[in-house]
């Protein structure tokens, strides 16, 4: 591993900061109950975004099935605490590492599949994974499982924010992420070039799964009660969204993305009967006026004694 | 036996909903390369302006029946399509240019609008939809048909021929397959790209309209999500049939139709929309271009 530059530690100490901020705050009991909620909301909503990031905008694998992952890791984390007693975040890893199985599975069409039919494919494994859910007696079936211990807290997401953030940020700047990206521009030009664009594919949608399955499981463990309505199809296109509108490509802009469309849904809950309108109606407009995203596949560094303008040669993603 | 077949008929009837919605869908893909998510939302509006002209005929005291489903179905095609136009006008039209996920996003943008402006207005209960024509039981050859479902065939072939003919033998249909095969060749050679990517839209969404209210009368219920399994499903018919060919999408759609019917009978009615989806991935897997579909080599 090579090492971090300025930018990562500066990065690193104002996230600890941030965190600091807000623990004493939920500590001091300035911040209330609801706060706190949107708090962790927001960066379960950041690990959905960022994992799904590394596969839709970096590697250009149109997936839309984030949701069947998220509620592997969910399903099978709440089962180990519930019903094994298992440690949180053995829990919570191993349910990340199931949803990278399933990743795994998921991936390999992706070998044949390009575009709108992966997209499509991928949906459907979300929706199948959904029906098994339903149809599994031992999770409660359509009724859900209730019940789960509440583990999650403030510390816990933001630590696994962090390492999402993290690995994903240094994944995407390594070599292999590089060779993901050029997977992403040009599959064809990749695999001349000596690219194993077959691995790459794979691995993106094995580290996006982890990162979803843990998400899944975080969000299990915060709510007592998990259903397998909660992960259908609008699950995955919520998370889609989050990626879309901060710019697809952009680890930053998933992270704005997450916290700008979590406050927006949050702020529309006084109006519920408008709430979804006025989220559906800014969907469109902002993709008719800003398709790119927010950030377009810029990133927000924290170089500030750096001069500005230094593109690092990325370019945006073909259609 | 008269079990099988009478289970075929089932599925018959169900899916020929199935096909008439992924008849918009195909055309739509076909032309723009759109995977139109909002379409199962004007299936859905398509059922609930069929509700409203059934109960304003009935009020107005109208009397044959025949009269009024027919009506009632015109009614809402014809307002479907003018809805099937608005939307293409305003949400993809602007996004010709952009990139495919940024058009997908308006599509659910859009279909999430249509079905939170119903709950808006008519609030999300379920809503009854009348009997019009009342059922009658046949038994021919020991196999049961009830003239619901001789209808639902009767107007899904009439539907169908009619597609048929716009396509292939009129001028517009003539453009919807020149733009479909290459739409800048097609502006050259004097083709209004613009309208007939909206004519596309407006039969498309017709089709998709008589599916609503055919399926209003099937299932006696009409709601504001009530588009989104079968719009998804109608998607899964269009690319079994292989997505963009119009006879792919009316297979696809029965045969979806009838394999569903068949889990069910079985007694595995809750696996019947993953199989549904297994079906999907397995065509995609194996062959991607659909039962009906060549193999088109990419271009380096």
């Amino acid at each position: 591993m090579r090492l971090q530059n300025k930018s990562f530690w500066t990065g690193i100490v104002i996230s600890v900061l941030i965190y600091a901020a807000c623990q004493l705050l939920i500590e001091t009991g300035v911040l209330d109950d609801q706060t706190k909620t949107t708090l962790i909301l927001i960066c379960i909503n950041i690990i959905l975004g960022v994992s799904l990031n590394l596969i839709n905008g970096i590697t250009g694998q149109f997936s839309i099935g984030h949701a069947g992952f998220m509620s592997i890791g969910a399903y099978l984390s709440a089962i180990l605490t519930l019903d094994f007693d298992l440690p949180f975040v053995v829990a919570l890893i191993l349910g990340g590492l199931a949803a990278a199985a399933a990743g795994m599975i998921i991936g390999i069409p992706s070998l044949r599949l390009k575009g709108d039919y992966l997209a499509i494919a991928t949906l459907g494994f979300g929706e199948i994974i959904r029906i098994i859910w339903i149809n599994t007696d031992y999770v409660g079936g359509a009724a859900g499982l209730s019940g789960i211990p509440n583990e999650t807290n403030w510390t816990w997401v933001f630590v696994w924010t962090l390492i999402t953030v993290v690995v994903i940020n240094n994944f995407v700047n390594s070599t292999h992420g590089r060779a993901c990206i050029s997977v992403r521009e040009n599959e064809i030009a990749a695999e001349a070039m000596g690219i194993n664009t077959t691995m790459y594919k794979v691995m993106a949608f094995v580290i996006g799964a982890f990162f979803a399955g843990v998400a899944g499981g975080l969000s299990a463990h915060m709510f007592y009660i998990l259903t397998p309505q909660s992960f259908n199809f609008l699950k995955s296109f919520e998370i889609l969204v989050i990626v879309v509108l901060g710019g697809l490509g952009s680890t930053s802009g998933s992270i704005v993305g997450a916290i700008v469309l979590t406050l927006l849904y949050t702020w529309l809950q006084e109006w519920p009967e408008i709430r979804m309108l006025v989220y559906s109606g800014l969907l469109v407009l902002i993709m008719i006026f800003r398709p790119q995203g927010l950030l377009g596949t810029r990133e927000i560094t924290f170089n500030f004694l750096k001069k500005r303008g230094v593109q690092d040669g990325t370019t945006n993603i073909p259609s | 036996m008269d079990y099988v077949i009478q289970q075929i008929i089932n599925g018959i009837s169900v899916g020929s909903i199935y096909a008439l919605i992924a008849l918009g869908y195909t055309m739509v893909y076909g032309i723009i390369k759109l995977i139109n998510f909002a379409h199962g939302d004007v299936f859905m509006v398509g059922a609930f302006v069929g509700l409203f002209s059934v109960q304003a005929l009935e009020a107005q005291g109208m009397q044959s029946k025949i009269a009024i489903f027919l009506i009632a179905l015109l009614v809402s095609m014809i307002a479907s399509a003018l809805l099937g136009i608005v939307i293409e006008r305003t949400a993809y039209k602007p996004l010709r240019n952009a990139s495919r996920i940024a058009v997908l996003i308006t599509a659910i943008g859009v279909s999430f609008m249509l079905e939170y402006l119903m709950v808006y207005f008519l609030g999300p209960q379920v809503k009854g939809f009348p009997e019009i024509i009342e059922k009658t039981q046949y038994t021919i050859f020991g196999v049961q048909i009830d003239s619901n479902q001789i209808m639902i065939l009767l107007v899904t072939v009439a539907l169908m021929v009619i597609l048929q003919f716009v396509v292939h033998r009129t001028k517009i249909g003539k453009a919807m397959r020149a733009v479909s095969f290459d739409q800048e060749a097609a502006r050259l050679m004097g083709i209004n790209v613009d309208t007939t990517i909206s004519a596309t839209f407006a039969v498309g969404s017709a089709l998709a309209a008589a599916g609503g209210v055919i399926f209003g009368m099937t299932y006696s219920s009409v709601d504001p999500f009530m588009g989104i399994i079968p719009g998804l499903k109608a998607f899964v018919a269009a690319v079994l049939g292989g997505i963009g060919i119009i006879p792919g999408a009316f297979v696809g759609g029965l045969l979806l139709g009838v394999i569903e019917t068949g889990v069910s009978s079985v007694g595995y009615s809750m696996w019947r929309d993953g199989v549904a989806f297994a079906i999907l991935i397995g065509i995609l897997i194996f062959k991607p271009s659909g039962l009906f579909g060549k193999n088109v080599r990419e271009k380096v």
